[in-house]
């Protein structure tokens, strides 16, 4: 029978689709049993009791017994003190039915703690010392709760909304042999679960129904959720991904933010629905202090924020009357997760340093890129083939404009089948890549987590017979559709499963792939186009685990295998890189992630700015979006526009949708050619920065892409502020994301600071709104009056080419005639700089009208032919003379050039090495 | 310290007109045409005039002039450009970041003289290959405008003949025709476009019908949607042809049974209802002879507008193409030319249409049909377009643009799909072949020097 094509064909022209996401498809927190029961239950009614008689405190922590006085449930509640100024709070079932999931290998390692000491204890609860800083620990035994203070103000409370819940592991009632026990303890439930007179299967504790989907779950209810009260705060961040602003909205009368893995197609902006990745982190500040809560929990995850300007709690008020005050503003927080237990880990600051240094100690820090992975990547769904690439690489160089990947998306293997090439296509994939290497460009083909079932494909022989695939409900293997059509997703969750997938990267397994091959994970949610939500069903096993239990973290995983199979080709020598769409927290040890399939139009452009921001908060800075946008095709302005935005973003990368026509820089007139190009050449001039930039978010977890607020703490008017940013502490960039925009309003942050025009070197004030006219030219970019920013001005055709170009040093003096900065060079692709020391890292500063170079790591040790070109002094005076002084004691006058008008000093070519310490003297 | 890369004067070994050596010396980088703007041991004034520097801040690898010329052998400069004189090929600026990056540029790997690239001189082996395929396209000019003349003048005959058998009345048709064309043509395409909705409105129709009947199959019992019983059922619907549906085969519901082409064929499809779909409403179709549809005959009024005009209708029909200055191109007409790539044969029929056609089974594909000469101003007629070919899912209608090169031979040499849905030919003709300049003339232009 010839029907079934037929009636595809027919289908395809009967429903056609509309154009935005289809939020059908995705459940709301009504529509999620457990968040709707959760939801459901009120505050102020915690039947939560601590046991004070069960406390222990030992030299790591402190264990007490909490019960459930509705159920007579006991849990087990553990705190932690940790170095850094950290407190982890751990609460399980004391005796579960069975063992419930904790995440693993997300935490670098098992956190150092410290003693705590108990201070006093009464019947009513009992004082600890957190340690130095005169912080106490309160618990508060009846209800249940926990007060972190700091001298007699109140950091962060737990449980004082009383929504500690905690649905323990039971056995269903329909199975139970005596069924008037059942009945009791169905009775005894339902004054703790929200349920009220509802069956079991109403609820959806046994079986929840999505669409078409029936969710079975064997295990029952599992879900915990509890709050977090934050006096004092206004401002809460984090919690990623979301298409959403920078400073989190309350939720109340709207669906909470959600944490859930998902593929969604034409994603909407401004709205809490889940994406591709999600790292439950959420980061607190105000003008006092900064912290972060880390909900260490890898299943669906939704959170709620409310804030006191509409209507207070109870325990605001005791706050007001405490501290004598009725205007203290205060925002709440509720976790909600469906299963595994509660694990959070309170960073206290104070300082947004802090606590990007507290969130690092815990989860890593961002992998130190490749710098050329920092440079410009050139992506499209498809490059068709072999003649393609090489007539794109041809472009670039026709039209003069670097770039470093070419990328190769799903159409490049042979029927969707991953470490594969099309055979028509992709012929000779090694003759591709040599040629790329012989322009010093590279490569990125993608391999995606679903896997043909296909008996003459060889990595499903391999996953199947080792029975490394993921499993469906009933232990067969679980099969979904992607593009492939029926395919198998490996459990990557199983270290075995891993190793093997990063052997496949072997030059000998990866047949065609050479050195300069990197590689691009998508669909990791994973995606599966016939799945509840368009992902892995909740009861398929990954061992002994649902993926209800670790749903967020497959993709962690993909990228993890995938970059140590990078590394182990190298045989450990060289850095990997590899893009991901999905992520969890711990991700930026592995790679770039991307905010997805994203839309050709003015809002996408605009909202890129808050997304990266976001991840960047909580350690993930390698982040960009889809340049141009990947559907719909944009205008010339948007598509200008939107490379001179993604240049000053971390991960820069242009794409788009199959179905689009072809965007490629010089395909829109000279004139865009030209600004395009000009766009570029400002990313490459700048990879110095970028590349020091994401040496320090290697090496501290401090973010590239920077909100305000975390250089200007105390600067209110910045506390909101997602439409401009800073990378590092020096540059602010404020992009134009208005259709026909002829000017921006850009704040220029600090009282008595001043900023340089990176185009003009025009001086301004800090501390002040300021109008801005823009050309289609460029997009307003300002360096900090006080910091020294290295150059390298020859931009070439990759930023291979640029490796051994001399620097040119961005001298911007502050109102003080001060200024500081760094230089940091490494071979720029190797881990030599770590495991060997292989490093330049130098101090730049100018005090005292000289400008020396001193060596900040004497332990390393490097040989550099890159020289100083040239040094540009802004805000400078014109000098008598300048002297070089060079540690064999030689001077030499160095001539220079004074632009009166815009205070800018120019010396010529000072030709020192930039590697060895140097000083120059103006006069 | 590489910015101790100073003035650096090469020696080059010039081959003049007749082939005598002479030696020369200027700055690096330097082409000869301007070489009397650097004379050694005097201060250099920068080609834009903005400023005068001593000589040897001449290639010292610091950019002192704003249009980069101080710098022509060194990367410097954002905006310099580097001459390689190329001796045996053809001379070459290439922008001077092109300069010690590592990468050879210059045949004469004058380019790479600091980088550590080990690049080879291959100036001369690229010259006798380039004068070796100028002399195949020189030849193949020739002969093709040989051809060309041919083609014109059997054009011209062809045309002879027709005005014979018209009765000698072309002139007078061209006057009937200009003054019947426009009521004439737009009765024609008034009936045309209303045949053409018409068509699509039955295509319509028969899509539905066809869709119900696939669904009224698989809908065993009839109850309005198709259950995972039912599916399972029909097993011609089983993905992996192990001879079974799964449940999880049969959970795809419906649609997913196939490989889809992009993912918005998967998107769309996973939207449904699981297998409850909605059966289409079904019209009786109109009872047609099998899937031939042919166009119903003008009205009366059309019919004689154009019986009133004019009887010749072939004639009118080649007479409103435009077959080029000399009607070189008039032989295309009728004609069909294909190419086979390992998926699709191609098939160009000049100014008729281009179509695609699957080779392995599937329904052949429009893409384009004759809309007009695409070439720039100076060389209209060397490029075709075609355009309004079938539809594209959320995308334009296909079109073709077909390059024409010359050639002996009349044949489609490539196609290729540069973006969705909008394809390019290559394809060669004798009827675009220009006169040939004499092959000297063409060698010599490209020896510099």
């Amino acid at each position: 029978m010839r029907m079934g094509p037929l009636l595809v064909l027919w289908l395809a022209v009967f429903l056609s689709g509309t154009w935005a996401v289809d939020r059908g498809n995705f459940k709301t927190c009504d529509q999620s049993a457990f968040c709707k029961r959760q939801r459901a239950l009120k505050p102020g009614q915690s039947p939560y009791r601590a046991l004070l008689e069960t406390l222990e405190l030992t030299n790591t922590k402190l264990t007490l017994q909490l019960i459930n006085d509705n159920n007579k449930v006991r849990l087990l509640l553990e705190l932690y003190r940790l170095q850094g100024n950290m407190t982890r709070v751990k609460i399980n079932e004391l005796k579960p039915l069975k063992p419930r999931f904790e995440v693993p290998d997300v935490l670098i390692n098992d956190p150092p703690t410290e003693p705590l000491s108990l201070l006093s204890q009464d019947e009513n609860g009992v004082v600890l010392s957190l340690g130095a800083d005169s912080q106490w620990l309160i618990v508060s035994a009846k209800p249940f709760r926990l007060d972190i203070m700091e001298g007699r103000e109140v950091l962060l409370s737990l449980n004082s909304r009383g929504l500690l819940a905690f649905e323990h592991l039971r056995i269903r009632k329909d199975t139970q042999v005596d069924p008037e026990g059942a009945e009791k303890k169905e009775e005894t439930d339902a004054a703790n679960e929200p349920a009220e007179g509802e069956t079991a299967k109403e609820d959806g504790m046994w079986e929840e129904t999505f669409k078409s989907h029936t969710d079975n779950k064997p295990n029952g209810p599992s879900s915990i959720s509890l709050d977090f009260s934050l006096p004092g705060v206004e401002h809460v961040y984090g919690i990623p991904e979301h298409a959403d602003s920078l400073k989190l909205k309350t939720t109340d009368g709207g669906d909470p933010y959600r944490l859930f893995n998902l593929d969604v197609f034409q994603y909407e902006l401004f709205n809490p629905m889940a994406l591709y990745g999600a790292i439950p982190v959420m980061l607190s500040h105000s003008a006092q202090r900064t912290m972060g809560i880390f909900w260490l929990n890898a299943a669906e995850t939704w959170v709620d924020i409310s804030s006191n300007t509409a209507g207070k709690t109870v325990f605001g008020q005791m706050l007001d009357y405490v501290q004598g005050s009725s205007e203290t503003p205060q925002t709440d927080v509720r976790w909600i997760s469906e299963s595994g237990i509660i694990d959070v880990f309170i960073m206290l600051g104070p300082t947004p340093t802090d606590v990007f240094s507290q969130y690092a100690s815990l989860t890593g820090t961002q992998a130190f890129p490749p710098l050329s992975a920092l440079a410009y990547h050139q992506c499209r769904w498809n490059y068709n083939d072999q003649e393609d690439v090489a007539a794109v690489d041809q472009g670039f160089d026709e039209h003069d404009i670097p770039y470093d990947f070419i990328w190769l998306d799903i159409e490049h293997t042979d029927g969707k089948r991953y470490f594969t090439w099309d055979p028509h296509k992709f012929p000779q994939p090694k003759d591709m890549l040599q040629g790329l290497m012989d322009k010093r460009r590279k490569m990125v083909t993608i391999v995606d987590p679903h896997i043909k079932v296909d008996s003459s494909y060889k990595i499903h022989n391999e996953i199947r017979s080792k029975g490394f695939y993921v499993k469906n409900k009933d232990g067969g293997d679980y099969e979904g559709w992607c593009w492939p059509g029926n395919s198998g997703y490996p459990d990557f969750t199983n270290p075995e499963m891993r190793a093997w997938w990063a052997s496949m990267f072997a030059y000998d397994q990866y047949a065609g792939s050479m050195e300069n091959m990197y590689t691009w994970n998508d669909m990791n949610e994973p995606s599966v186009f016939n799945g509840p939500e368009v992902t892995m069903h909740k009861d398929a096993l990954h061992g002994n685990w649902e993926n209800r239990d670790l749903h967020n973290l497959y993709g962690l995983y993909v990228q993890m295998a995938t970059a140590e199979g990078l590394i182990e080709r190298s045989g450990g020598v060289e850095r990997p890189f590899v893009l991901t769409r999905a992520f969890f927290a711990g991700s930026q040890r592995y790679g770039a992630v991307w905010t997805g399939d994203n839309t050709a139009e003015w809002e996408h452009l605009k909202i890129s700015i808050p997304m990266c921001l976001s991840l960047g908060l909580v350690g993930v800075s390698f982040c960009g979006a889809d340049v141009g946008g990947f559907f719909k095709s944009p205008s010339t302005e948007l598509l200008v526009r939107w490379y001179q935005t993604g240049a000053y973003q971390p991960f820069f990368r242009a794409h788009a949708h199959l179905d689009t026509p072809r965007r490629e820089p010089w395909l829109f007139g000279p004139e865009n050619t030209a600004l395009i190009r000009e766009a570029v050449r400002q990313r490459y001039a700048l990879l110095p920065y970028w590349y020091q930039l994401f040496y320090h978010a290697h090496h501290s977890g401090q973010p590239v892409m920077r909100p305000l607020w975390v250089e200007y703490p105390q600067d209110t008017a910045t506390f909101s502020m997602d439409d401009q940013f800073l990378l590092g502490r020096d540059l602010l960039v404020h992009p134009v994301t208005e259709e026909g925009g002829r000017g921006v309003t850009a704040y220029l942050p600090g009282k008595g600071e001043v900023w340089f025009d990176v185009h003009t070197f025009q001086k301004h004030n800090g501390a002040q709104n300021l109008y801005i006219p823009v050309t289609i030219s460029s997009i307003p970019v300002f360096q900090r009056g006080g910091s020294i920013i290295p150059r390298k001005a020859r931009v070439r055709r990759s930023s291979s080419c640029m490796e051994h170009d001399p620097y040119t040093l961005f001298v911007a003096l502050s109102p003080k005639r001060f200024a500081q900065g760094e230089l940091y060079i490494d071979d720029g692709h190797t881990f030599n700089f770590d495991k060997q020391k292989q490093f330049i890292h130098r101090r730049l500063s100018f005090a005292n009208k000289a400008l020396s170079s001193r060596n900040l790591a004497p332990g390393s040790q490097f040989i550099t032919p890159s020289w100083i070109e040239k040094i540009v002094i802004l805000g400078a005076s014109k000098p008598s003379k300048a002297t070089l002084k060079t540690p064999d004691g030689k001077e030499n006058l160095l001539e220079f050039e004074f632009d009166a008008s815009m205070s800018v000093l120019t010396l010529r070519k000072p030709g020192v090495n930039a590697g060895v310490d140097w000083t120059v003297v103006l006069q | 310290m590489s910015c101790a890369l100073l003035l650096l004067l090469t020696s080059l070994a010039l081959a003049m007109g007749t082939g005598a050596a002479v030696e020369i010396q200027r700055p690096r980088g330097v082409p000869q045409s301007k070489r009397q703007f650097y004379e050694e041991n005097k201060p250099f004034t920068c080609l834009d005039g903005s400023s005068t520097i001593p000589f040897d801040r001449v290639n010292d690898d610091y950019c002192d002039c704003r249009d980069g010329s101080d710098e022509p052998g060194t990367a410097a400069c954002p905006n310099g450009s580097f001459h390689c004189s190329n001796a045996g090929f053809r001379p070459a600026f290439i922008p001077s970041s092109r300069i010690n990056d590592g990468i050879c540029d210059c045949c004469d790997t004058t380019d790479e003289y600091n980088s550590g690239a080990t690049c080879q001189n291959t100036c001369r082996e690229m010259g006798r290959k380039e004068r070796e395929s100028l002399q195949i396209m020189a030849e193949i000019t020739k002969e093709g405008f040989l051809l060309k003349q041919q083609l014109i003048h059997e054009a011209k005959r062809g045309q002879e003949d027709k005005q014979v058998r018209s009765g000698g009345k072309v002139e007078a048709l061209r006057t009937v025709k200009e003054t019947a064309e426009d009521p004439e043509k737009g009765a024609k395409e008034r009936h045309l476009k209303s045949w053409e909705e018409q068509k699509e409105l039955i295509r319509m129709e028969k899509d539905k019908t066809r869709m119900a009947e696939a669904f009224l199959e698989l809908d065993d019992d009839s109850d309005g949607y198709v259950s995972v019983a039912e599916l399972q059922s029909h097993l011609e619907l089983d993905p992996d042809s192990d001879g079974s549906l799964t449940e999880t085969e049969t959970q795809v519901r419906c649609l997913l049974f196939l490989p889809l082409k992009s993912r918005e064929d998967f998107y769309h499809t996973s939207k449904l209802q699981g297998c409850k779909l909605v059966p289409p409403t079904v019209q009786t179709p109109e009872k047609r002879g099998d899937d031939e549809l042919s166009m119903p005959p003008y009205d009366t009024e059309t019919q004689s507008l154009i019986d009133g005009a004019y009887s010749h209708l072939n004639l009118e029909k080649e007479i409103g193409f435009d077959f080029g200055p000399s009607a070189e191109f008039a032989y295309l007409y009728s004609q069909c030319y294909e190419l086979s790539t390992s998926e699709y044969i191609y098939r160009l029929c000049p100014f008729n249409r281009v179509s695609q056609k699957p080779k392995f089974g599937g329904s052949e594909t429009n893409l384009g049909l004759w809309g007009q000469w695409a070439g720039p101003e100076d060389n209209l007629y060397s490029m075709m377009k075609y355009d309004h070919g079938q539809g594209c899912w959320q995308g334009p209608n296909r079109s073709t643009t077909v390059k024409l090169t010359c050639g002996k031979e009349t044949v489609v040499t490539s196609t290729s799909e540069p973006s969705r849905c909008e394809y390019l030919m290559e394809f060669t003709t004798p009827a675009v072949c220009q006169e040939p300049a004499s092959l000297d003339e063409v060698l010599h232009g490209h020896t510099e020097l």
